[in-house]
């Protein structure tokens, strides 16, 4: 790390609202990496075109900002996750009902989970 | 799939699909005996695992991928291609012509990577990347874009006052410099060519790749200088 590129951090640092990641992991945290390769992998597969992606990420960040959001780059993941829930929705891959009964049961693996193990899902998860 | 993480802050405030859902979390009782996920670690994984159920993802698949990302591609690509074409006029003039096969002359080509343009800087020009819609960003040369290239405030700041984010970067260009910002976008992707550092005559293409910055070719940056790194002897 050079001298003047610690100049350079501090000054961001100083001013608010532009977060910088000190060339850190790309990825603050799995998930995002996660989301990230579902995304690619779904173009990959036609699911949608990346213009066709790109605006709807970017309609995701401005409905966002319209709610408050203050989009200093820490939620990008977050409107791109919503973004990937809308578009598969909307290509009927699957829907909301389903990715919540999902979500649920992921949220049951994890509590009979004991603290440590690896959390996986099975069939009794399902059952409420 | 996801390592085991502990809970975090996130929540889904805002967020349609679970908004109904956060109630349940409160119905836990509050033994840290169990696992939890975050709110949005648990959607990511209801996506995965119906993604990977209908046959859409291939978990192996997705592993190499998020490794690829990870740790492969990355600026040093870029920095790659920025010092050969200091060392190289032939392939400089390649690059400034057509950017995309001269990159993928050195083995960098794919996703995002399909229709890049560079943009050369020089004493009177300085060029500056953002991408204002979203995060439109050359990946196979610069990786995945920093947390701050997607904020808000350097998409709309770099528009109107890029000479004051250059500030806030921690550099001043001369005022007989021009700016110019281009505008990413998801068809086409800019790279900046940043001007080879003075006292660096006679150097290799490895060691004049230590000198290249991420920042120097998103145009937020300048490379390091000579006096900044240790220039190792012998590489070649």
């Amino acid at each position: 790390m050079s001298a003047d590129r610690d100049a350079a951090l501090e000054a961001t640092r100083a001013l608010p609202g532009i977060p910088v990641d000190a060339d850190g992991p790309v990825f603050r945290e799995p998930w995002e990496a996660h989301a990230f390769a579902m995304a690619v992998t779904l173009h990959a597969r036609g699911l949608f075109s990346w213009p066709e992606w790109a605006a709807a990420l970017a309609e995701e960040i401005s409905h966002a900002q319209a709610a408050g959001d203050a989009d200093c780059g820490d939620t990008y993941y977050r409107h791109w996750l919503a973004t990937l829930e809308r578009l598969v929705a909307e290509k009927g891959v699957t829907n909301s009902a389903t990715l919540a009964r999902y979500r649920e049961a992921w949220d049951h693996a994890a509590d009979r989970t004991p603290h440590g193990k690896p959390i996986e899902l099975r069939p009794e998860d399902f059952a409420g | 799939m996801l390592p085991l993480r502990s809970a975090s802050l996130d929540s889904a405030a805002g967020y349609p699909y679970f908004r109904a859902m956060t109630d349940h979390e409160h119905h836990h009782d509050h033994h840290h005996d169990h696992s939890e996920l975050s709110e949005t670690d648990l959607r990511v994984r209801a996506l995965e695992s119906i993604l990977i159920e209908k046959g859409y993802l291939d978990p192996a698949a997705l592993d190499v991928l998020i490794e690829t990302y990870e740790s492969k591609v990355g600026p040093r690509n870029g920095a790659r291609v920025v010092a050969r074409a200091w060392t190289d006029p032939a392939f400089r003039d390649r690059l400034l012509k057509d950017a995309t096969p001269a990159i993928g002359e050195l083995g960098y080509a794919g996703r995002q990577g399909e229709h890049i343009v560079t943009v050369e800087n020089t004493p009177e020009l300085h060029n500056m990347v953002v991408c204002t819609l979203c995060s439109c960003y050359p990946w196979p040369v610069l990786g995945l874009p920093p947390v701050w290239y997607k904020s808000a405030p350097y998409r709309a700041k770099a528009v109107k006052d890029p000479r004051g984010v250059l500030r806030d970067f921690g550099f001043e260009l001369p005022a007989t410099t021009k700016i110019r910002v281009w505008d990413s976008t998801a068809e086409v992707r800019y790279f900046v060519l940043p001007m080879r550092p003075e006292g660096t005559e006679g150097w290799s293409e490895d060691e004049l790749a230590e000198l290249v910055t991420r920042d120097s070719m998103i145009g937020t940056g300048l490379p390091k200088r000579p006096d900044q790194v240790q220039r190792s002897e012998g590489t070649s």
